[in-house]
């Protein structure tokens, strides 16, 4: 990349999925990726989409176009098709300097992978849970990445990148309808890939998978004994405290399988008759 | 002298005030097409003029019996001055005519002058201050003039420097009352207001009619702006409409936001629209400004952003969005001006184009179209509050008589209650009612005044594609807003429906005897008519009439039927929430207060919601179905 030429910034938005109708939206993550783009100064804006298009995933798409961006570049997928070669080779083309996208899509396999896999495919690094950008310069970028509790780690990334987004970025600006409706969607037919992805059909499909709506972890009560505000507060918003940790380096694999399960025995996570 | 002099400067001063009134013409014709029956509208003007513009004006018996002394004797004097001065006709006649229309002219303009003295605040100064001088010098000018064409003086009376006198008066009338009404004088608002009753938007308005529902856009064409970004935008009728303003203020005095002084004032909002189609700054305006906005500061022309995207345009965007469109100017405004309209369409360009509806907007709006209700509640626990009762559901029972709708206070704990005394009544007159359960949506009413038309359109034609499957005879609602909506606003998009206000409904069963009520015993009552039930519609007997009969006396708040003052919660204000000096619902519990009432009867959710969020001690908040509910007579409630 020169000094003087703009950053391309390759945004991927995927169709999301409303918790509580399960209605196509604009997807959270992906939306505030866009948003994240949009308000960086003097850099292209390159909107992505791989996937099937039809009625409904249009105004899901729109509503990113509502947000102003002008066009989207559809890459177009079967219903169930593995978009990663369609992605690589779509981010080929383009050679942004800057990938954007959300970490986890809101329906489907929903893995959280892709921003791992996309990068090991282009051989480019990977950051998660990015929350703002704060600078852009020639062959590098300096951005804040969330760490639980509100903490922020300042990174320096070699470009090109791919970023995914915490949900603690700063949340979407309203879409539009008027530009929404103009914006275009380009469709970029990609023969040679298309097949290659057909061909690897995703597993979700082979496999004939069932979906239902996730449930929230359940969490550890924590029981809170402070008795004013100021504790309470404290107990809120204390980083997780780890005593009696250690570091294990150097060790060999048995040595290492040995020490786990003696933590664990401890814990009271395994038996320790049976583990035996 | 005279003879040749007068001629000339009448003659010049109609050829300057033809020039005008084309030049005016232009500037409106810059709008947008609107279609109007012209020569209809024309003939139907004096009418609407004299009966429906006096109706307005003749709340103020003052000013109207003024108006009609200046105005009939100014439109009289000036027709016989050309006459008599401009052409010389020789009659004696005309001149006695003359000298009657001067003299009326002339007691009317020192009323006015009366009026200024000491005028309230509403009224705006600067050139209107002028006015009254100009009226007495045109009448004094023609009356001195003609005395002796009526032959009461003789004709060589006074010399060289009395004639030069009553020519000053002269010029300086004429110069006001002819150049100045189509220059942009104050004198403006005798001619665009005569053309804007002719052609008015709304013409269902005028014969005692109500045109209250907004105006649908048309999203099918991709090239009609959606919305009003520059003056132009809007239509030519509006922008006439505009010009017709008095600057009287009534609306300025009946807003709800300019009292609790929020960034609003309909009249200026108004001139600013003048402004902004003849191109200019406000500097001129001599009124009261928008509550913590300096006048002179903002400019426009017809081709430019009203809401500027950077810097200062004509009007700030906190200044639309602090409308409840309560419509209280409106109902006050004796020119008919329609503000409410010219405020939405605004609101459409900055939601629908910009995306940028403040605070809690977007949120709502992205709601609303996720989950077809403003909170982003589950849609199927839209029924949960009736989980006991057991209500029959259309989807079951496919007919009904009643459609009763419940609107999204269905998710609001304080109005599930009003819901549930609606129910008990409606079941003790054994009224065959259902309801649509899960399948209803969200109006459509928040989406609309908030400017998202397309949000609107979309859960109208989703509920009229609803409303289609079943066979009812009417809705019955106690939510004013979905009340409106569904009667005044669907027709536009294929929904016809004979839809009733609960209160309305309710007084029905009453009269045929199927409710009766015990005698109220609890102390003094006053009730709070909701904008969208009174000023939208026009009710205001049936709840009063509800309350006589459970034995209820009403006291009257200074401010109830048509000049109600809002609860601040329309039109999405609550959402937007522009800060003010003072909260809409603590002044309209100021008035409640003053009639020391300990219960304020309501019949809106919305007016609840607003009313009981007044910090205590205040006045007990409770919906009419629920005061009735309570006094039902046991007899009816197990026959």
């Amino acid at each position: 990349m020169l000094p003087d030429s703009t950053a391309r910034i390759a945004v991927l938005l995927s169709v999301g999925q409303h918790p509580l109708t399960a209605r196509p939206r604009r997807a959270d993550q992906d939306a505030r990726a866009l948003e994240l783009a949009l308000q960086l100064p003097g850099v292209e804006v390159l909107p992505v989409h791989a996937g099937e298009l039809n009625d409904q995933n249009e105004t899901a798409l729109r509503s990113y176009l509502g947000m102003g961006a002008s066009a989207l570049k559809l890459l177009p997928a079967a219903e169930g098709e593995d978009v990663l070669p369609l992605l690589q080779q779509g981010l080929r083309d383009l050679q942004p300097d800057l990938v954007l996208c959300g970490k986890r899509a809101e329906h489907g396999e929903s893995s959280g992978l892709m921003p791992y896999l996309l990068a090991q495919s282009l051989g480019w690094p990977v950051i998660s849970g990015l929350v703002e950008i704060e600078r852009l310069e020639a062959g590098h970028a300096t951005v804040l990445q969330a760490l639980p509790r509100g903490q922020r780690r300042r990174l320096r990334v070699t470009l090109p990148a791919v970023l995914a987004m915490d949900d603690a970025a700063p949340a979407a600006r309203q879409s539009a309808f008027g530009p929404a409706r103009r914006g275009v969607l380009e469709v970029e037919q990609m023969v040679a890939v298309a097949e290659q992805g057909l061909a690897n059909l995703n597993n979700l499909s082979v496999l004939n998978w069932q979906f239902q709506p996730a449930r929230k972890r359940p969490k550890r009560l924590k029981i809170i004994k402070a008795t004013s505000a100021r504790d309470r507060f404290k107990a809120a918003a204390a980083k997780a405290e780890s005593s009696g940790g250690q570091v294990l380096q150097g060790l060999t694999p048995d040595a290492a399988a040995e020490t786990i399960l003696k933590m664990l025995r401890e814990e009271g996570v395994m038996n320790s008759t049976h583990g035996d | 002298m005279l003879n040749l002099v007068l001629p000339l400067l009448i003659g010049v001063a109609l050829l300057l005030a033809v020039i005008g009134a084309v030049r005016r013409i232009r500037l409106w014709r810059n709008g947008r097409p609107s279609p109007v029956a012209l020569m209809a509208g024309l003939a139907a003007m004096p009418r609407r003029y004299l009966v429906d513009l006096h109706h307005v004006v003749g709340r103020d018996k003052y000013i109207s019996n003024t108006h009609v002394a200046t105005a009939g004797g100014f439109v009289l004097a000036a027709v016989l001055a050309i006459l008599v001065h401009g052409l010389q006709l020789d009659s004696r006649i005309l001149a006695w005519g003359l000298l009657l229309a001067t003299a009326v002219m002339f007691c009317g303009a020192v009323f006015v002058a009366r009026r200024r003295i000491d005028p309230p605040a509403r009224l705006s100064k600067g050139p209107w201050m002028r006015l009254p001088k100009s009226l007495l010098a045109f009448a004094s000018g023609f009356f001195l003039l003609t005395l002796p064409v009526a032959g009461l003086v003789p004709a060589q009376l006074g010399g060289m420097l009395v004639g030069l006198l009553l020519l000053a008066l002269v010029i300086w009338g004429l110069g006001e009352l002819f150049f100045g009404m189509t220059w942009g004088g104050p004198m403006k608002h005798a001619f665009a207001g005569a053309l804007h009753l002719a052609f008015h938007r709304r013409p269902e308005r005028f014969g005692g009619g109500r045109s209250t529902g907004l105006k649908p856009l048309n999203l099918d064409d991709s090239n009609a702006p959606l919305g009003v970004e520059k003056p132009a935008d809007f239509t030519w009728n509006q922008l006439l409409g505009f010009d017709a303003c008095v600057q009287c203020g009534r609306c300025e005095a009946m807003c709800p936001a300019f009292a609790a002084g929020q960034p609003l004032n309909p009249k200026k909002l108004i001139q600013d629209m003048v402004v902004g189609l003849a191109g200019g700054n406000d500097a001129a305006y001599a009124g009261s400004p928008y509550p913590g906005k300096a006048v002179g500061e903002h400019q426009g022309n017809p081709f430019s952003a009203i809401i500027a995207r950077e810097g200062q345009g004509l009007v700030d965007a906190e200044t639309l969005w602090s409308c409840t469109t309560c419509r209280a100017c409106v109902e006050e405004c004796p020119m008919m001006i329609e503000h409410v309209d010219a405020i939405v369409d605004m609101r459409r360009h900055l939601t629908l184009e910009r995306g940028q509806t403040p605070n809690k907007g977007a949120e709502v709006i992205e709601n609303l179209i996720a989950t077809d209700n403003p909170n982003g509640f589950d849609p199927q626990s839209r029924m949960h509050w009736a989980a006991d009762l057991a209500l029959p559901v259309l989807a079951e029972v496919k007919r009904t008589d009643v459609l009763l709708w419940l609107g999204d206070g269905a998710f609001d704990m304080r109005n599930q209650r009003s819901l549930r005394a609606l129910v008990k009544l409606l079941r003790a007159a054994n009224v065959d009612f259902a309801v649509l359960g899960n399948e209803e949506r969200d109006s459509g009413d928040v989406a609309r005044r908030l400017g998202d038309e397309a949000t609107f359109q979309s859960l109208a034609k989703r509920n009229i594609a609803t409303l289609d499957q079943y066979s009812f005879r009417s809705i019955v609602t106690c939510d004013p807003h979905s009340f409106h909506v569904l009667k005044n606003e669907y027709g536009d998009l294929g929904g016809q429906y004979v839809v009733y206000h609960h209160t309305t409904y309710l007084n029905q069963l009453r009269q045929v005897g199927k409710l009766q009520f015990s005698q109220y015993k609890g102390g003094r009552v006053t009730y709070h008519d909701p904008c969208y039930l009174g000023r939208y519609n026009g009710e205001y007997q049936a709840p009063r009439d509800l309350l006589a009969a459970a034995g209820v006396t009403v006291v009257e708040m200074e401010r109830s039927g048509f000049r109600s003052r809002c609860c601040g919660g329309g039109g999405g204000a609550p959402i937007t929430d522009i800060p003010g000096q003072q909260r809409i619902p603590d002044m309209r519990m100021a008035d409640i207060r003053e009639t020391g009432a300990d219960l304020v009867a309501v019949g809106c959710p919305q007016c609840t919601a607003m009313l009981e969020g007044v910090v205590e001690p205040r006045a007990e908040v409770l919906d009419i179905a629920e005061i009735l509910a309570n006094a039902l007579q046991e007899s009816e409630v197990h026959s």
